[in-house]
């Protein structure tokens, strides 16, 4: 019986800096992965924190960390060329296939941006394969911007409106929450729209009631939780809601089926 | 089938056992109790028939012998891990009714609930149990209204009564050292008991709407979130990771999953600085409605199995099955 617990060692290849705390990690993992998946970084002595797949590439999974924990501070403290121990994937992820051919906007705030960037990416290559793609990306300030360089990929491909909450006098871009750009966004058929939205819980919750109040029917909303783990295996019990495990029937969840959990 | 063995002849029997079982039972540890003159039951490793406490209900439960309370995952140094073999022994596990029918919950959590546990498995794998009769009721345990006061799922039942050692061994794996240990062969039945000084009647009609129940805050606002109740109940498996380093090298440590409690601080924080549950009444409606709605509701048979334990630990007198009561009460 495989042993889940024991991590695997996975060479760093790149390490992209978007601000002083938050890298992406490109990570070498060459097993089936999707998007909104995580893996548990795990580095012994410090221990283990759960981390969204940013990005999926050849022989490469995106691990984009926020330096906020012991284990993360840890994480920044080795560089390019390292090794770091995780164990994964785990979760349920997102199945691109339910939002092919629909109208789709992705909302996320800050690092929310991560678990969702592998389904923009993958609309951003295949435009064609949805009715149109949206992006409303939130972020702190001008400063807390990540993935610039994805960005310009996406504003090519995809409509995206990129906000920051606040910004000293004379920012050229858009200030304002994430919530302020809903009511506006041109809809053709709201049945065939699916909106994903990821962030922390309070501007999940705003989203959401906006969402609403544009008649899309709760099940065209999936959003992804993030909750403490210490395991990823359905055992240590920290990430249940009612009779969910997070780690196994989530992270991703779609609203309407999951709109009752309650911590 | 069933045996009266004289004692001399149960403590040649016990010794063979000894031999390729290591044997848990609810020991007596005088004095140890949390208060002074105050003693406590737990488990503990036996050698004989009279270490064990066959009269009073355990104030822990058994299942530290099947999940450590430090459990040991790996053992690293700069590039290695290297994991803990499993002990050799097979384990021969004491435990009452209630307790067996915690098993079951345990295994749900280990083998069902996901992959299985590498670490639950192998061990569980080696465990044999023992049922321990009850002929009086406990006070706070309500194993009739659980349908846990009786078991057949055991391998072996004993009971030390007067002179002899009374046994039903179910096991063929160990019916052999019963036919060796000269006993006379009859009819024994386990003692059970079918009545309770505590009822409890579980409340069926619980929805999302419970959550909002005013119940949670009038007897979480006593609680002093120790987590003592998930400490000593059978059914509780939540673990928390810890990474220890040893102090003579820093590069050489363990990984340990030590047990955690829903009810203390820090159990929902995520780096960063959220946490999920901050009031202690949100944590007192989490621990109940686990053990009586939520996990039913996955696995299709409730958590709780009726032992009383958190009710007799809890040092603010909460009374979990007044709680459930009171649910039930409403709903009539």
């Amino acid at each position: 019986m495989k042993n889940e617990y024991i991590p695997f060692p996975s060479q760093v290849r790149e390490i992209i800096r978007h601000t002083d705390i938050e890298y992406t990690f490109r990570m070498s993992f060459s097993g089936s992965v999707k998007p909104g998946q995580f893996f548990e970084v795990s580095i012994p002595k410090y221990g283990e924190a759960p981390i969204s797949v940013s990005g999926i590439g050849a022989g490469t999974v995106d691990l984009t960390i926020r330096r906020v924990g012991k284990v993360t501070a840890q994480i920044f403290e080795r560089y390019e060329g390292s090794v770091l121990p995780m164990r994964g994937p785990y979760g349920n992820g997102f199945d691109i296939e339910n939002y092919k051919g629909k109208e789709l906007v992705v909302i996320a705030g800050g690092t929310g941006l991560s678990p969702v960037k592998g389904v923009v990416d993958y609309f951003c290559e295949h435009p064609e394969e949805a009715v149109s793609t949206t992006l409303i990306a939130g972020f702190k300030s001008p400063q807390d911007i990540l993935f610039r360089q994805d960005f310009e990929r996406w504003e090519s491909a995809l409509q995206v409106i990129k906000t920051v909450d606040s910004a000293p006098e004379g920012y050229r871009g858009l200030t304002g929450m994430v919530t302020k750009y809903i009511p506006d966004l041109p809809i053709v058929d709201v049945s065939n729209t699916d909106f994903i939205t990821v962030g922390p819980p309070a501007m999940i919750r705003f989203t959401i009631m906006e969402i609403l109040k544009r008649g899309v029917p709760e099940q065209n909303i999936w959003i992804s939780h993030e909750r403490k783990m210490c395991c990823g295996l359905g055992k240590c019990g920290h990430c249940k809601m009612n009779d969910t495990y997070v780690c196994l029937d989530g992270p991703v969840f779609n609203y309407a089926e999951s709109k009752h959990l309650i911590d | 089938m069933g045996y009266q063995i004289p004692r001399q002849k149960a403590d040649r029997l016990f010794a063979r056992l000894k031999q390729n079982y290591t044997i848990y039972a609810p020991k007596l540890f005088a004095g140890d109790g949390c208060f002074s003159d105050t003693d406590i039951i737990r488990y503990g490793k036996i050698t004989d028939l009279d270490e064990i406490e066959w009269n009073r209900r355990s104030d822990y439960s058994f299942k530290e012998a099947l999940l450590a309370i430090n459990e040991v995952l790996f053992y690293f140094t700069e590039g290695e891990t290297t994991v803990p073999p499993c002990p050799e022994k097979k384990l021969l596990i004491f435990l009452r009714s209630c307790d067996l029918h915690a098993v079951k919950r345990l295994d749900t959590i280990y083998l069902k609930n996901g992959a299985e546990d590498f670490y639950y498995s192998r061990l569980r794998e080696k465990a044999r149990f023992v049922l321990m009769g009850c002929w009086e009721t406990c006070d706070t345990g309500f194993c009739a209204s659980m349908d846990t006061n009786r078991s057949e799922q055991y391998d072996l039942y004993l009971k030390l009564s007067g002179s002899s050692l009374w046994a039903d061994c179910k096991s063929e794996e160990l019916q052999p050292y019963f036919a060796e240990a000269e006993g006379t062969v009859c009819d024994v039945q386990p003692d059970s008991v079918t009545e309770n000084k505590e009822k409890v009647t579980l409340p069926r009609k619980l929805s999302v709407e419970s959550f909002q129940n005013p119940i949670w805050e009038s007897y979480g606002s006593r609680c002093i979130g120790c987590g003592r109740c998930n400490f000593v109940c059978p059914t509780c498996t939540c673990f928390t990771m810890q990474d220890i380093l040893y102090r003579d090298n820093a590069n050489v440590g363990e990984r340990r999953r030590v047990w955690a409690s829903c009810q203390v601080d820090g159990y929902t924080d995520i780096a960063g600085g959220n946490s999920f549950r901050k009031k202690q009444s949100e944590r007192l409606r989490f621990r109940v409605m686990h053990k009586i709605y939520d996990f039913e509701k996955r696995f299709g048979f409730p958590m709780c199995v009726g032992c009383g334990r958190c009710d007799a630990i809890c040092p603010e007198y909460i009374s979990y099955t007044n709680i459930i009561n009171q649910l039930a009460k409403e709903e009539t």
